[in-house]
């Protein structure tokens, strides 16, 4: 008997069949096949041009693949695009805050998109220690302080998935470890992450598991539980060529 | 409530450009200078004003609109928060139609403020029911023509040549309908024989909205 897809993938928090994603012509993900459970931490790997952000943003939604499918949460990503958004918090280069505006109208003008109560901008302010900042224009914050806000943005409608593309772009190293500490202090063990990042040491902090692209398919996959860093520095290495 | 989501985008459009000025104020002297001009090159006279008052008033309106356009999305590449947009919970044609009233109303702004100058350079009459009726439908078409091709344009390298180059030929019947609308009421003629004129605005508003609506989703697909 024929099972329709959301049924066969709803026990998957994200689950991505055979995805690929070509601009011009040129392939950028090759076949990508991914299962990732609820509440799993992931840290996907792989040096510049593998198709981590590529892959992140098909994730979200921002783009779709040129072949294969998409499920979150048991949802066809490209069917149920404005369902799907609404189970997915994403942080990526860009703060995605309006620098004219305050940090509190930009954190109102979200929670209008997503349709959550005004408490809930005092409440996410307050988890990255901002609060006291709310009434700040963007552009007088430091990148550090606008990525904490970014990340309360993203946090706004509680996720069940919260996406990170490169988070550390831009930041020095105290607003790095800051972040980094926020992310390890996420005390809701059934949201789902998926990070990407080049720093393999900050990731073995925070991910369960680690995915390294290559060439734009996954080339390995290990649980925390088998490598210390020197294994996934080595595996990286090998799995990449050395490639940045 | 999809209209609601909407309503919040064009907000956040007017309230921060409250805050920069950035297009208000540049269209605004834009606007200005073009009026100043075509009062010094055609001076007043109310039979030239009768034959020239409506190409130039359009001309105005045009280019200016084209200036206040080209800021629309180039403002959220800029920060870097189209992906924010895409990413939130909203359709795709909300995202258009919110961006669409943003640029509607600061268009509006402007013409509310250059038609009395208008008026007083050329000591014409512009400010009637008939001319804001025009001025309102043409805008809209004009706006909702507009906001699609600049989504389509900031995704280019030289995005502000490329949105008059694209938009103006496909906006021209519309602004000849304005003219020849605009040039009837000045005259004092009636509602009926304007009427084929504003049937053929209205038509361009409402196949820009229906076509517009439709493939914004493609035109925004990285």
């Amino acid at each position: 008997m024929s099972q329709a897809p959301d049924a066969i993938s709803g026990n998957w928090s994200i689950e991505t069949r055979a995805l690929t994603k070509s601009f011009d012509e040129r392939p950028v993900l090759k076949g990508v096949n991914l299962k990732i459970a609820p509440g799993e931490k992931i840290a996907l790997l792989g040096p510049n041009g593998a198709g981590k952000t590529t892959l992140i943003k098909i994730l979200s939604t921002i783009m779709y693949p040129t072949s294969g499918t998409v499920f979150i949460d048991g949802l066809n990503s490209r069917e149920k695009a404005e369902d799907v958004r609404r189970k997915i918090g994403f942080v990526g280069h860009n703060t995605f805050l309006y620098s004219n505006l305050t940090a509190f109208e930009n954190l109102d003008f979200y929670r209008r998109l997503y349709d959550v109560p005004a408490e809930r901008v005092g409440q996410v302010s307050e988890m990255v220690g901002l609060k006291s900042r709310l009434g700040d224009r963007v552009n007088t914050l430091s990148r550090g302080m606008q990525q904490r806000f970014s990340i309360a943005r993203a946090l706004l409608h509680e996720p069940a998935i919260i996406l990170l593309d490169e988070p550390e772009t831009g930041l020095d190293q105290q607003a790095i470890s800051l972040l980094w500490s926020m992310l390890r202090d996420d005390r809701n063990a059934t949201r789902t992450l998926v990070l990407t990042t080049h720093n393999l040491e900050r990731a073995l902090e925070i991910a369960e598991r680690f995915l390294i692209l290559s060439g734009g398919k996954i080339v390995f996959q290990e649980n925390r539980s088998s490598l210390n860093l020197e294994g996934l520095r080595q595996a990286y290495r090998q799995h990449t060529q050395g490639k940045n | 409530m999809p209209w609601r989501k909407m309503l919040a985008i064009t907000w956040k459009d007017i309230l921060s450009e409250f805050r920069s000025r950035e297009i208000i104020v540049s269209v605004m002297v834009f606007t200005l200078l073009v009026i100043i001009i075509f009062n010094f090159a055609f001076g007043s006279n109310a039979d030239t004003m009768k034959i020239t008052a409506p190409g130039m008033l359009w001309v105005t309106f045009a280019f200016a609109g084209v200036l206040s356009l080209n800021r629309s999305f180039i403002l959220e590449r800029e920060e870097g928060c189209m992906e924010g947009l895409m990413v939130s919970p909203i359709s795709r044609e909300m995202i258009y139609a919110g961006k669409m009233l943003g640029s509607l109303t600061f268009m509006l702004i402007v013409e509310i403020v250059a038609l009395p100058i208008f008026a007083f350079l050329f000591n014409i009459e512009v400010i009637t029911l008939k001319i804001a009726a025009v001025t309102l439908l043409a805008t809209i078409g004009f706006v909702a023509c507009g906001t699609l091709f600049s989504a389509l344009a900031v995704k280019t390298k030289a995005r502000e040549l490329v949105l008059p180059i694209l938009f103006l030929p496909i906006v021209v019947p519309v602004i000849i309908a304005a003219v020849r609308a605009t040039s009837l009421a000045l005259s004092g003629k009636s509602w009926g024989d304007m009427a084929s004129w504003l049937l053929i605005i209205i038509a361009f508003d409402a196949v820009f909205l229906v076509i517009s609506f439709w493939i914004f989703n493609f035109v925004i697909e990285e």
